[in-house]
Formats: structure tokens, sequence, C-alpha cells
């Protein structure tokens, strides 16, 4: 709107500044730290790639990755699935859709602090809250946290119960098809189901895809849940890649080590977004598309 | 606009009586409202559930919380709040508290200055390289923060900031949290600049454009980015982690993370009390200013 260069840039210098110092310049340090050993009290050594050649060597490497992409992979299509399914039944004329709304955005808002993590461990404790409750059946105690299997399941199911803001996207986006389509639908005999997969899932494919990408990010970062609720543990079967980041880096005092960990989480999440992104032309639709590129 | 299957409901209650196709079509309508609700409330008490079972057992006696599923405590109790309230530090949770408020006050104020100066610059004016700039603002959005957090620490450590609030906060001061930048430049790129315009004509330079028409009309949306920080930093963990050490400094986070690791799951009734004041603030703020949540999440989206 405004031709003067000067004054645009003087408005955005803030980020600028904090783009170069906080976020470019830690990023291309990082990079640098990772080929040294560096403890914080002895100089830093140079070491070339001794720390990724280390890397591929280690087996708490192998397991943390398998264990974040498993989480991943085990949230987010439960996640994006619930929350679909739930927009989809509060996408109706409904009296008290408002509270309904309310109720399940609460978790999403509370779910990331540490009192849910502490919560979440009263819960699946050994004499916790499940087990009392699965007791009435007769069912005895099962060590939720204490299996490698039913631990991830744990810590899974609670990011699966924070899928309230992923709702309300869906339920905007739901809201946003225009009747006019499901009338001509109607009138051509189709059933709810075919509606909802052929008219749809179709016209919010870009929701779904932006929900995606935001919920990957941040599941690949998960740290609080394992690290409050788990450790990481039994047997580092929840040790995401973050815990083992930070462990390496503040608990150990490896930055070198820490700092190579991080940079192949960046690389393998750049990976994943990038495949995400090129996978997106064939199943996204944009409106003003006929039916993709 | 709802689900309407029939976009005229004046004409249809006239010919409901004497059509029975129509009337039972309505019939199915009404079967299918009884099994949406049914599904809601279904899965609304399941997920609920554990939040009001948290509040309850705050107020049972240790040996009573896990003996019964019931949200009604037999034997009232206080002794969860007293002793979890006086920790075992020799803080009580109140100073965790004002601690905590000591780095999210500034966090979310100059979260919100930053970012809407930013957001201003890159919706209304000419920037050399701004395609540039806005891309690394996307990208800031999905960069993982763990490839930032070593060199992040050893600058701050070089600053002599660690053990202090700053290094939680001092970064906001830069609309480093591209997310909210983000929300703010669609936000402001979907308002009318005729007023803008006007003002301009009658002589207002673009601070004050900036301060008297942008800022009152982003209203809305300020109080969205406001809130969502205001979340956002009272729910960190790994900030506080990293930077702060001495437990006089504890904010809310990592007070509750002591108290679960030195009591090791024996005094529940304690961690479950100190849990439920700790989620208090959010859930009071989230009910007073739903609706900016809401229409924060599905204009920007949000993550969360």
């Amino acid at each position: 709107m405004y031709e003067n260069h000067r004054l645009g840039l003087l408005y955005i210098s803030p980020y600028i500044i904090g783009l170069l110092l906080f976020t470019a310049f830690p990023f291309l340090s990082s990079l640098i730290i990772s080929f040294t050993n560096y403890d914080l009290i002895n100089p830093p050594e140079y070491v070339g790639l001794d720390n990724y050649r280390y890397m591929m060597d280690d087996d708490t490497f192998y397991q943390s990755m398998g264990v974040t992409f498993a989480y991943v992979f085990l949230t987010i299509p439960l996640k994006l699935a619930f929350a679909l399914f739930i927009a989809f039944v509060l996408n109706f004329k409904l009296r008290g859709i408002k509270f309904f709304r309310t109720a399940y955005y609460i978790p999403s808002i509370l779910g990331s602090s540490v009192a849910i993590a502490v919560l979440w461990r009263a819960i699946f404790s050994l004499d916790g809250l499940l087990n009392n409750f699965l007791g009435i059946f007769g069912v005895e105690a099962i060590s939720w946290l204490g299996e490698p299997v039913f631990a991830m399941f744990s810590v899974t199911l609670l990011r699966v119960w924070q899928f309230g803001s992923a709702m309300v996207i869906f339920l905007a986006a739901l809201q946003s098809v225009p009747q006019s389509q499901y009338e001509a639908a109607l009138i051509d005999g189709a059933s709810k189901w075919q509606m909802f997969t052929k008219i749809t899932v179709p016209l919010i494919t870009p929701v779904i895809f932006f929900n995606f990408i935001m919920q990957t990010t941040q599941a690949f970062q998960e740290f609080t849940a394992p690290y409050v609720i788990t450790g990481g543990g039994p047997a580092k079967s929840t040790y995401l890649f973050s815990l083992y980041i930070y462990e390496t880096a503040f608990k150990y005092f490896d930055l070198g080590y820490g700092s190579a960990l991080a940079w192949v989480l960046f690389l393998a999440v750049a990976v994943f977004t990038a495949i995400s992104f090129k996978s997106s032309k064939y199943w996204v639709f944009y409106s003003g598309d006929k039916g993709g590129k | 606009m709802m689900n309407k299957v029939f976009p005229n409901k004046a004409a249809l209650s006239a010919d409901l009586k004497n059509n029975p196709m129509l009337r039972a079509e309505i019939r199915k309508q009404r079967v299918g409202a009884t099994i949406r609700y049914i599904i809601l409330l279904f899965f609304g008490l399941v997920m609920l559930y554990p939040l009001f079972w948290m509040f309850s057992a705050a107020f049972k006696p240790n040996h009573e919380i896990f003996s019964s599923l019931s949200l009604w405590p037999k034997e009232f109790s206080l002794d969860g709040f007293i002793n979890g309230w006086n920790t075992g530090t020799e803080y009580t949770f109140g100073r965790f508290f004002l601690n905590t408020l000591y780095y999210v006050v500034p966090k979310v104020i100059l979260t919100v200055i930053s970012s809407v100066i930013v957001a201003y610059g890159f919706a209304r004016f000419e920037i050399p390289f701004k395609k540039f700039w806005f891309v690394t603002l996307v990208a800031t959005i999905l960069l993982p923060t763990s490839v930032l957090l070593i060199p992040q620490y050893l600058m701050f450590r070089e600053m002599g900031m660690l053990d202090s609030y700053l290094p939680l906060y001092l970064p906001m001061a830069f609309a480093t949290q591209g997310f909210f930048v983000f929300m703010l430049i669609q936000f402001l790129r979907g308002l009318p600049t005729d007023m803008e315009e006007a003002a301009q004509i009658d002589g207002c330079n673009s601070y004050q454009l900036l301060w008297y028409i942008v800022v009152p009309m982003l209203k809305p949306a300020i109080i969205s980015v406001a809130l969502f920080q205001f979340m956002w930093s009272v729910n960190d963990f790994l900030g506080p982690l990293i930077y702060i050490s001495s437990v006089e400094k504890y904010p809310i986070a990592l007070a509750l993370k002591l108290s679960i690791d030195v009591t090791e799951g024996t005094q529940w009734n304690e961690i479950l009390a100190m849990a439920s004041i700790a989620i208090v603030p959010s859930i009071v703020v989230f009910l007073i200013a739903q609706n900016y949540f809401v229409e924060g999440i599905s204009s920007g989206g949000v993550k969360g």
C-alpha cells in the first residue's frame, strides 16, 4: 500500500534482527558445534564428522528415532481422524453446539502442561484410575507405564486427547462447504457416506493438509509428556528424540553430540515436510483447480 | 451455516401434515440428532472425566483417591491443598505462581507489540526482498526448535542471563514467533484499507495510522495472540527446565515436576491439588475469552 521502502524495512526490522540473532545464527552455530566436542568446561575441540560417525553405531539413536516416528505415525492419523469425526458430528443444527465445542477444546488448551502430564501419571500408574476402573470388570491391574507397548499407548493417548484445536479448524472448514453442493448431490440420490467422501473431504483437503503439517511439526518435538510421565522408559520405549537431545546436551553436557542429534532431527523433519508438500499436489485441491494439477 | 438439507423450513412445515414422505424424513433427522447427541455426550464425558476426577481427587484424603471412582469425596479433606501449597521446599506454591507471571506477562506484552509492528510492515508496505522475508517467516514456523536450543543456551550463558527469566522472554521482543506474525498478517490483509487511506490524506503519518486506526481494528486478533501466548507460556516446560536452576525462581511447571519427583507418587492428593490449582487460571481465561480462541484458531489456524 505504501511505497516507502525504508519505512517498511523499519517496521519489519525487529523481525529481521530476531531472525538473524535468535534463529539464523543459532541454526548455523549448531551445525558448527556438531563438528566439535564441547562440554561447557573445556573449549570446543574440532572433531570433524566424528559425532555423526558415532551416531551410525549408536543404538539409542536408532531406538529414539524409531520411537519418534512411531509416535508421529500413531498420533497424527488418530488425532486427525477423531478431530474430523467429532467436527462432522458437531456440524449440524444442534442445541448446545457451543457447549460441546468448548468442552472438546479445553483439553488442547491444557494438554501440553506439566499438570496434565502429572494427571496422566495418576491415571495410568499401577494403582491408578484406569486400573481401578478396569478392576470393576475383573480385569487384573495392568502395568500401563511399565510395559513398553502400553507406555507408548499412554503417552500417545495424551496427544490424541488434545484433538480439540484441530477439530475447531475442521468445524470452521465444514461450515464453509456450500450447501448447494449437498443439495445437488441429494437430488442425484447420493448417500450420506458418498456425500462425505465425494464432496466434504475433497473440499476440505487444504484444511486437512494444514492440520497435518502443523500437527506433525509439533509431534516431532514432543517433550513434556514423555519426560514427565515415563521419563522415556521403560527400556527407552518412549524415549522421544527431543528427550535424547535434551539429556545429551543438558544432562551429560555433550553439546557437540547433542547438536549433531538436533541437526539429524531437523533433516528428518525437513525431508518429511518436503515429501508432504510434494504429495499434497496429488491429494489437496485448492478451490479453482479442477481436481488437482 | 449449518447442515440444512431443506432450504425452506416454512414450506416444509406446511407440507408436513399431509406428506408421509416428509414426515419420515423429519423422523430420520430426529433420530440422527439423537445419535449425534449420544456420541457427543459419550466422548465428552470420557474426555472431561479425568479433569473432573482430578479436581475431586484434590479434595479427597490420600487413601481414598484410588479406592473409588466417584467424583464426590466420601471424606472431604483440604489436606492436599494445605500440604501441597506449603510444598516440600521453603517456598509456598504462591511463590511459584508469581514466578510464572514474572516471565509470562512480559512475554505476552512483548509478543503482541513486536508482532503487531512487524505484521503491519508486512501487510502494508513495499519492502525489498519481501517475498524472501515472508518465506523465512513461514519456515521458522515449521523449524523444529530443538535445533536452536543449544546455541541459544550458549548465547544466553555468554550474556550472563542463565537462571533468569530473560532468555524466556527477551527473544519475543523481536517477533520471533512467526506464527503470531503470520496470523496478524492474514487478519490485516482481510481488513479494508480505505480508513487508513482517508487518514493518510488528512495528514496522518504511518505511526499514527498504526496506533489510531490499525490497532483498534486489529483488536480481536491482538487479543487472540495474547491469549494463545499466555496459554503456551504458562504450559511451557522445556524453556524453564533449561534456563531456571534455582528453586526460588521456579515457575509452576518446574515446581510440579519437582513435587512429583520428591514424593514419587505417594502424596497424590497434594500433587493433584496443586495440578488443579495450576490449570485453574488457564481454564478461567479460556472460558471468559473462548470466542477469541475459536476465531483466532479458525482464521489463522493455530497449533495446540
